[in-house]
């Protein structure tokens, strides 16, 4: 057979396994060396609730899927031109996930008649599948890798952890990928503590290429040219990582200490983890007895001076609720990430969704208005966390920070900025003449924010809690007085809107659609009206990073299309809160609640539908 | 003299509390207490902080002079944990009553102890909820009629002495309301004390639970029915101070000095300094009538805490860490140029 090297601008790859075969490490090692190659890329790690779920069941399959491309490369994909199923189990649970010129790498060692029933196939998989006339190269990945390693003197367990590496080498070998990535990785992780796995792992993976290269059922390899990026220094980034690191540089630029008061809970808990590594900036974490243990001592934190966060998901938001009302009613400077996944209650609690919106939104007893804004990529969460610290420290309020398990545990590559171009960020500070008395709600007039007096400051002895005060913060349940307190801290929250960007639209500045979204649908939606667009349709995007308040334009912004096209991942939160907003517009909705993201090609074909 | 007296220390607001509550009694102590430590310690006022959950003790806060923060309802121990995590320089005081440290932040008070946190409790146990207006607590006792309970309580309570030191608690000590002397001189001992203090005043409410101290409280039979240990002097109680307490083969006795052969030399001698909690854990538990209700302080131990632990590990990472910027941060482990 002729082999032809195809140009291509992108490929999707989805590594599928056992949730103990390793296919997280494999897609993220196939990540890694296509960023330092030079191409875009997004990932999409999908993957069971259980640690190790029972062996060989389709419930049971963890994926890695990762975009790699030269350009536009906004999203995970959403089918792949490359599966990699490492047992039937995984091959079932993605047979809808693929291209229709996909080709598909099974390990033929795993389908024996054990594990197909295991699967709960027949005798033909491939037939129940429907996935006739596909490329389908039935390589005997497990065989091999034992053949590979016989002479290694490793026990078969060890043996067989390295056949994620085979696959990792077949892959490699189709999108001409650099291998020496993957030997630095080998390097670095063995080197101290088991080198002698390092020349075992190397080994395989290049069998792995090299089988691939020989038995010809491969007819094309592809290059992926990397993309046009500006130049300068690159790193890979989680939204859980950007996070934490975004904490981190808020804690620098206020010159105020880190405390994050957590508990853990999927797929927030990669934060916590990672701010409790940076001790050397300074950042202080507390794993805390419960969830509303993490927010109360955050909000002790806070009183006491320090730049305070707790981390968490949907089920630990449930159980913060008060507590997020004592930070509005003390007016202290607190973030609470919440990084959404499936529910209600415990859900689906490894999948995505948006669905946490109106809880935070509305979730709290009393009038109780927050920050409310979201992160839209994994490299975003940096400058999110960053700017919900600065508006938590310089308006006096607490701030909702909304991720996603897609963006949590997602990554893309990030060019790494420079800290001198960040603001410095200015907590307003009690300021108190000797003999003046403090007065703890007396607020500043263009911000409404009220000063900020930390035990230790002279003179400033002053009492905060739960109940409802005047200004002079004394107790008080004068009617008159609660209805102005109430307005007070509304309005202090509304007025965080000058301090933002304004809305931005993409397409034209007026027409029959604006396609509208928030969080981490932003790739996708992207992607579906940039595809939009070059057909000539007339559409626009617009996409939302506060939601409380609303950037200062949006009233203006919405006022140029006959229709607001909502779309998000749960039954129509955003969509309603606009509505309750803005009555006088037409919004429509796109809605997804399965715990996936969306696919671009569904947004394609429901956006079309209103044009 | 020092540098603040307990005026020093009284807020001008008005104090709330039901005339012949025994709150009253516990903030005077508190307010004699703190300036005492003021001087000892040399800090000043701006560097206490009192801390409280929600009920009619957490309202002790306004009444104080100092940073103060009324949280909500059992979440006194988190907040009072965060603000000295965030700060071990302050001194931080917790008031909490026994429905809300035992029930609704049951979790949180154990968690507390369990860390070592040096903050210093002050739990009101009048064994009733006074605010919501007389429901029984779990501190109530067994059979105990209330509004929620209008044919008895069927659950046992806690004993607060037993669920610190199950908890490994650092520092315990009982006292009455009334006992204003020995109420300082326990305040100013946990103060010293680094960890967890848990001070259980066993306060009256004259509303809802009227004399439920009473059996031991009484003055006529205070002496008798109670024992106030010091550490290092004899367990010996009564009014004659011929009453005293004993080892009797796995657990304590009571004896009477002169009787059946026993002189002074065969009572226990105190040592709230012993690791060992094992007669702790039975002072803590003794109940009339068969003992007296052991004051004072019961235990009373060095161990690391935590606020400190948290701060000294950021200090030792930081000194050994190359990286002490973000820009640093941001150029660590795996990154790759685009030239």
């Amino acid at each position: 057979m002729q082999h032809r090297v195809i140009d291509t601008n992108d490929v999707v790859i989805r590594f599928a396994g056992d949730s103990g075969d390793g296919m997280q490490l494999t897609g993220s090692l196939f990540a890694n060396m296509s960023a330092i190659f030079g191409n875009e890329l997004s990932t999409f790690p999908d993957y069971p609730a259980e640690i190790r779920a029972p062996h060989g069941t389709v419930a049971g399959v963890s994926g890695f899927q990762v975009h790699v491309g030269s350009s536009n490369v906004t999203t995970p994909g959403d089918y792949c031109d490359l599966l990699i199923a490492m047992n039937p189990a995984a091959l079932k649970a993605n047979a809808k996930k693929i291209k229709r010129t996909a080709t598909i790498i099974v390990d033929a060692d795993a389908f024996d008649n054990a594990s197909l029933d295991r699967a709960g196939f027949g005798e033909d998989p491939v037939k129940e599948l429907d996935l006739e006339g596909r490329n389908i190269i039935m390589a005997p990945i497990t065989s091999l890798t034992k053949e590979s390693l016989k002479d290694s003197g490793m026990d078969l367990k060890a043996v067989l952890k390295c056949k994620n590496m085979f696959a990792l080498g077949m892959a490699c070998f189709i999108y001409n990928r650099p291998m020496g990535y993957v030997e630095e990785y080998l390097k670095g992780k063995f080197s101290k503590k088991h080198p002698e796995f390092i020349g075992p792992n190397r080994k395989v993976l290049f069998d792995g290429y090299n089988y691939a290269s020989n038995i010809h059922a491969i007819p094309d390899t592809y290059n992926i040219a990397p993309a046009a990026l500006p130049k300068g220094t690159y790193r890979n980034m989680t939204g859980n990582q950007a996070i934490a690191w975004g904490l981190l540089a808020a804690s620098e630029k206020s010159g105020l200490p880190l405390f994050c008061g957590s508990y853990p809970i999927t797929p927030a808990t990669a934060i916590l983890e990672e701010l409790a590594i940076y001790k050397n900036l300074g950042a202080k974490t507390v794993q805390a007895e419960d969830e509303i243990a993490g927010i109360c001592t955050a909000i002790g934190a806070a009183f006491a001076g320090s730049l305070a966060v707790t981390t968490t998901s949907g089920p630990g938001i449930s159980l913060k609720s008060e507590a997020m009302g004592l930070a509005v009613m003390t007016e202290l400077p607190l973030i609470v990430v919440d990084v959404q996944r499936s529910g209600p209650s415990t859900g689906i609690p490894t999948k995505t969704e948006q669905t946490d919106l109106s809880q935070v939104l509305y979730g709290r007893n009393g009038e109780c208005p927050m920050v409310v804004m979201a992160a839209h990529s994994p490299a975003n969460c940096f400058d999110a966390a960053f700017n919900a610290a600065r508006i938590a420290l310089e308006h006096m309020t607490p701030v909702v920070l909304m991720s996603e398990s897609f963006l949590g545990n997602g990554s893309e590559p990030w060019h790494i900025p420079s800290m001198k171009d960040y603001p410095e960020i200015k907590p307003r500070y009690a300021q108190v003449a000797e003999g003046e008395a403090f007065y703890p709600f007396e607020r500043d007039p263009k911000t409404l924010a009220r000063s900020w007096a930390v035990p230790g400051m002279k003179g400033c002895e002053h009492r905060v809690g739960g109940l409802e005060k005047n200004h002079e913060g004394v107790l008080s349940s004068d009617p008159a007085n609660h209805e102005v307190m109430c307005r007070e801290r509304a309005e202090k929250v509304q007025r965080v809107a000058a301090s933002l960007p304004e809305l931005k639209v993409c397409g034209p500045s007026s027409g029959p659609v604006l396609v509208v979204g928030w969080g981490g649908t932003y790739g996708h939606i992207t992607s579906a009206v940039h595809e939009l667009q070059e057909e000539g349709k007339p559409v626009a995007q617009a996409h939302f990073d506060y939601i409380c308040p609303l950037p200062s334009n949006t009233e203006e912004v919405f006022s140029h299309y006959s229709m607001i096209l909502v779309c998000e991942l749960n039954s129509g939160q955003f969509a309603r809160y606009l509505r309750g907003i803005y009555p006088q517009f037409d919004f429509q909705q796109v809605n997804k609640v399965q715990g996936q993201p969306f696919l671009v090609c569904e947004l394609v074909e429901a956006i079309k539908r209103f044009l | 003299m020092g540098k603040y007296t307990f005026k020093d220390f009284k807020s001008d607001q008005e104090v709330r509390w039901c005339p012949g509550c025994g709150d009253h009694a516990v903030l005077a102590a508190l307010q004699k207490t703190l300036p005492l430590i003021a001087e000892e310690k040399g800090l000043e006022k701006e560097q206490f902080v009192v801390v409280s959950g929600i009920g009619c003790s957490s309202r002790l806060p306004y009444y104080m002079d100092t940073y103060g923060f009324h949280s909500i309802h059992g979440r006194a121990t988190p907040i009072s944990t965060g603000i000295k995590v965030a700060n071990p320089e302050l001194e931080v005081w917790q008031a909490c009553g026994d429905g809300d440290a035992l029930a609704i932040g049951g979790n949180h008070f154990i968690h507390a102890i369990r860390r070592n946190v040096d903050i210093n409790i002050v739990l009101f146990n009048n064994r009733i909820y006074g605010l919501t207006k007389g429901q029984y607590s779990p501190t109530s006792r067994f059979g105990a009629v209330t509004k929620t309970s209008p044919y008895g309580t069927v659950e046992q309570p806690f004993n607060p002495g037993s669920l610190v030191l199950g908890a490994k608690g650092t520092f315990f000590a009982r006292s009455l309301d009334s006992e204003l002397k020995l109420n300082q001189e326990i305040m100013l001992e946990a103060s010293r004390h680094k960890g967890c203090s848990v001070m259980e005043m066993l306060t009256n409410c004259v509303i809802f639970n009227n004399g439920t101290h009473l059996e031991i409280s009484d003055r006529e039979v205070r002496a008798d029915r109670t024992i106030v240990l010091k550490h290092g002097e004899k367990m010996i109680f009564g009014k004659e101070k011929n009453k005293g307490l004993v080892m009797d083969g796995m657990g304590l006795k009571v004896v009477t000095i002169g009787q059946d052969g026993v002189t002074e030399d065969d009572i226990l001698v105190h040592d709230a300094h012993s690791q060992n909690p094992a007669v702790h854990c039975m002072l803590a538990d003794m109940k009339y009538p068969e003992f007296p209700v052991a004051l004072g302080i019961i235990r009373n131990v060095e161990d690391v805490t935590y606020d400190r632990g948290v701060s000294e590990q950021v200090e030792k990472v930081k000194a050994s860490s190359s990286i002490r910027s973000v820009d640093e941060l941001l150029h660590s482990g795996s990154t790759w140029e685009i030239k």
